[in-house]
């Protein structure tokens, strides 16, 4: 199952289904790797609304992405936990580290258009 | 979702073993009708039970009743008598009518008919005993069924009121945009101790609040499992996008939090309600401004 | 240095069991399968949808754990009632490897980053009684109950 990705600007939106396997998680998160290079990409957003759950394979992978992003220079949102998902990850002892948590996809927007400059002004 | 069918284990499974003699049962409490459920009222009436029903509302239901003991006796099924005596108790309940009411009742139908049967076999003993080692167990497992659906529906209004209470003690409360409170006040258990959690989790999203204000200066006291709940809610706020600041944290609640390893330095908490308002306003960037500017945000 | 088999943190409560569902672990998407099972029993035992959400991850992480390091087991899912209080216990079993010290994969401080853990300490604190039975180069049974509240 592919996870579709869509540009808009200099951010990558991805939306992530509920059922996906874990090599298709691992999958996708080759595919966006490659994106967010091909497409110089600032920030990335992946939109988790429809994962119904969470658990440390998913999170570690996620966690993951975010710190490869980073190291490409561009900074990642997860977006739309729902809230038993966050009380079952927090209760679990799951984290997501430090990477940047919105509650949807608007907020996701707004926070990486506050936090990443265009490359010309930094 | 139906509750799980009560069973009874001490009644000897003898009823089967004797369907002559059920249906000679039967039709003797169905042909002594009319005279049997008028005793039965009489009696009602002598122990003053159902005192919070009028006379017409305790002959109608005592028809109800009687009908469907008799044919929970004919048929050896339960099904539907369950189903009536979760039924009666839903509409007597809120008139005030009380457990050991509903057990005296039936314990009274049974007694009457016991009589009757006493009184049609008084003359041969032998007849007399198969009849009521065919009649007892039944007549006791109606009994237990009927006051088992009644307590069950008590439980289920008590526990609904309940929720209802809890819920009315602890409203989220919309002060600005983006900005929630949600006061505390008294003793929390783990059950209000979850709900809080859910309705404020559910708050963030419907008013897709970024800063939440969590006071808690009318909480007495907090044992270990309540403040790591406190912990797990701010962390579950915060993967939902919303700073949670924790206001009117006592000395002795700080102490709880530390004892569980809370590392309070990364707890954004402020000393009171007001502070704490003034904190959230600074981090959703409302300032107050001359009328002439104008900024973005 | 392989033990005897030996379980851990057992708390054990007995109560009468009706019929089980059982889903056979092989391939990842038996995972999704089990957690989506599991997920809808639990609902129709009566666990409010959070608590569906803990079991349905618990049943993930237990599930993975098999796919992933015994190759094939199952989950068994098994309703269960205490003196009116119902529940849920979920038996997830294989013929792997085992675990060689169940201590230390119980151990907390599991965390995502880094090391591969077992996530048997995050299904603990999610479940209300777990007890893990293994023995080295047999095989792994963990057993774990939530009531309803």
């Amino acid at each position: 199952m592919e996870v579709p990705i869509l540009k808009q600007g200099a951010y990558l939106i991805a939306s992530i289904q509920a059922a996906l396997s874990d090599t298709d998680l691992l999958h996708f998160r080759d595919v966006l790797m490659k994106s967010v290079g091909q497409y110089r990409a600032r920030g990335v957003i992946v939109d988790v609304a429809a994962l119904d759950v969470m658990d440390s394979f998913g999170t570690r992978v996620l966690g993951d992405i975010a710190r490869m992003i980073s190291l490409r220079g561009a900074k990642t949102v997860i977006v739309g936990i729902q809230p038993e998902v966050a009380l079952t990850m927090v209760q679990m002892g799951l984290t997501l580290g430090a990477v940047e948590t919105t509650l949807d996809l608007e907020e996701g927007l707004a926070y990486l258009d506050a936090n990443t400059k265009p490359a010309a002004e930094r | 979702m139906t509750d799980s069918a009560v069973k009874v284990t001490f009644a000897p499974p003898t009823v089967d073993e004797n369907p002559a003699l059920l249906r000679e049962l039967v039709s003797h409490l169905r042909q002594n009708r009319t005279k049997l459920r008028e005793e039965w009222v009489r009696r009602i009436s002598v122990f003053e039970l159902l005192t919070a029903m009028t006379k017409e509302e305790i002959f109608a239901e005592a028809t109800s009743v009687y009908d469907s003991y008799v044919l929970a006796l004919e048929t050896g099924t339960l099904e539907a008598l369950q189903a009536y005596a979760r039924n009666l108790s839903e509409r007597i309940i809120p008139r005030g009518v009380e457990t050991h009411e509903v057990v005296g009742i039936v314990l009274l139908l049974r007694d009457v008919l016991a009589r009757s049967l006493f009184a049609k076999y008084h003359a041969d003993f032998a007849p007399l005993n198969r009849i009521l080692d065919a009649y007892e167990p039944a007549a006791n497992r109606i009994a237990i069924t009927v006051a088992v659906g009644f307590v069950q529906e008590r439980e289920r209004v008590i526990r609904e009121q309940q929720e209802a209470i809890r819920e009315l003690s602890t409203p989220v409360l919309q002060v600005r945009e983006r900005l929630l409170i949600l006061p505390i006040i008294g003793l929390i258990d783990p059950a209000r101790a979850r709900q809080l959690t859910e309705q404020l989790l559910r708050g963030i999203r419907t008013n897709r609040a970024k800063v939440v204000v969590i006071d808690i200066t009318g909480v007495a006291a907090m044992d270990a499992n309540v403040a790591n709940h406190l912990v797990l809610t701010v962390e579950s706020a915060r993967l939902l996008g919303a700073t949670v600041i924790v206001t009117g944290l006592s000395p002795e609640i700080a102490q709880t939090l530390v004892n569980i390893g809370v590392d309070l330095g990364k707890m954004t908490t402020v000393g009171d309600l007001q502070g704490g308002i003034e904190e959230a306003e600074r981090l959703l960037g409302y300032k107050v401004l001359p009328m002439r500017e104008t900024e973005a945000v | 240095m392989s033990e005897s088999p030996n379980s851990s943190h057992s708390a054990n409560s007995s109560g009468t069991e009706k019929p089980e569902q059982g889903v056979p672990l092989i391939t990842e998407a038996d995972i999704v399968a089990a957690r989506q099972r599991g997920r809808e029993l639990a609902l129709g035992i009566g666990f409010s949808p959070g608590d569906a959400t803990l079991i349905a991850t618990a049943i993930s992480e237990l599930a993975r754990n098999i796919v992933t390091y015994a190759k094939r087991g199952e989950i068994r899912l098994i309703p269960i009632e205490l003196n009116g209080k119902r529940g849920l216990t979920v038996v997830a079993k294989d013929e792997g490897a085992g675990i060689p010290d169940i201590r230390q994969a119980l151990q907390d401080g599991y965390s995502t980053a880094g090391r591969l853990g077992l996530g048997l300490p995050g299904v603990k604190r999610l479940m209300d009684e777990m007890e893990i039975v293994s023995e080295v180069g047999v095989g792994t049974t963990v057993t774990a109950k939530k009531w309803r509240t």
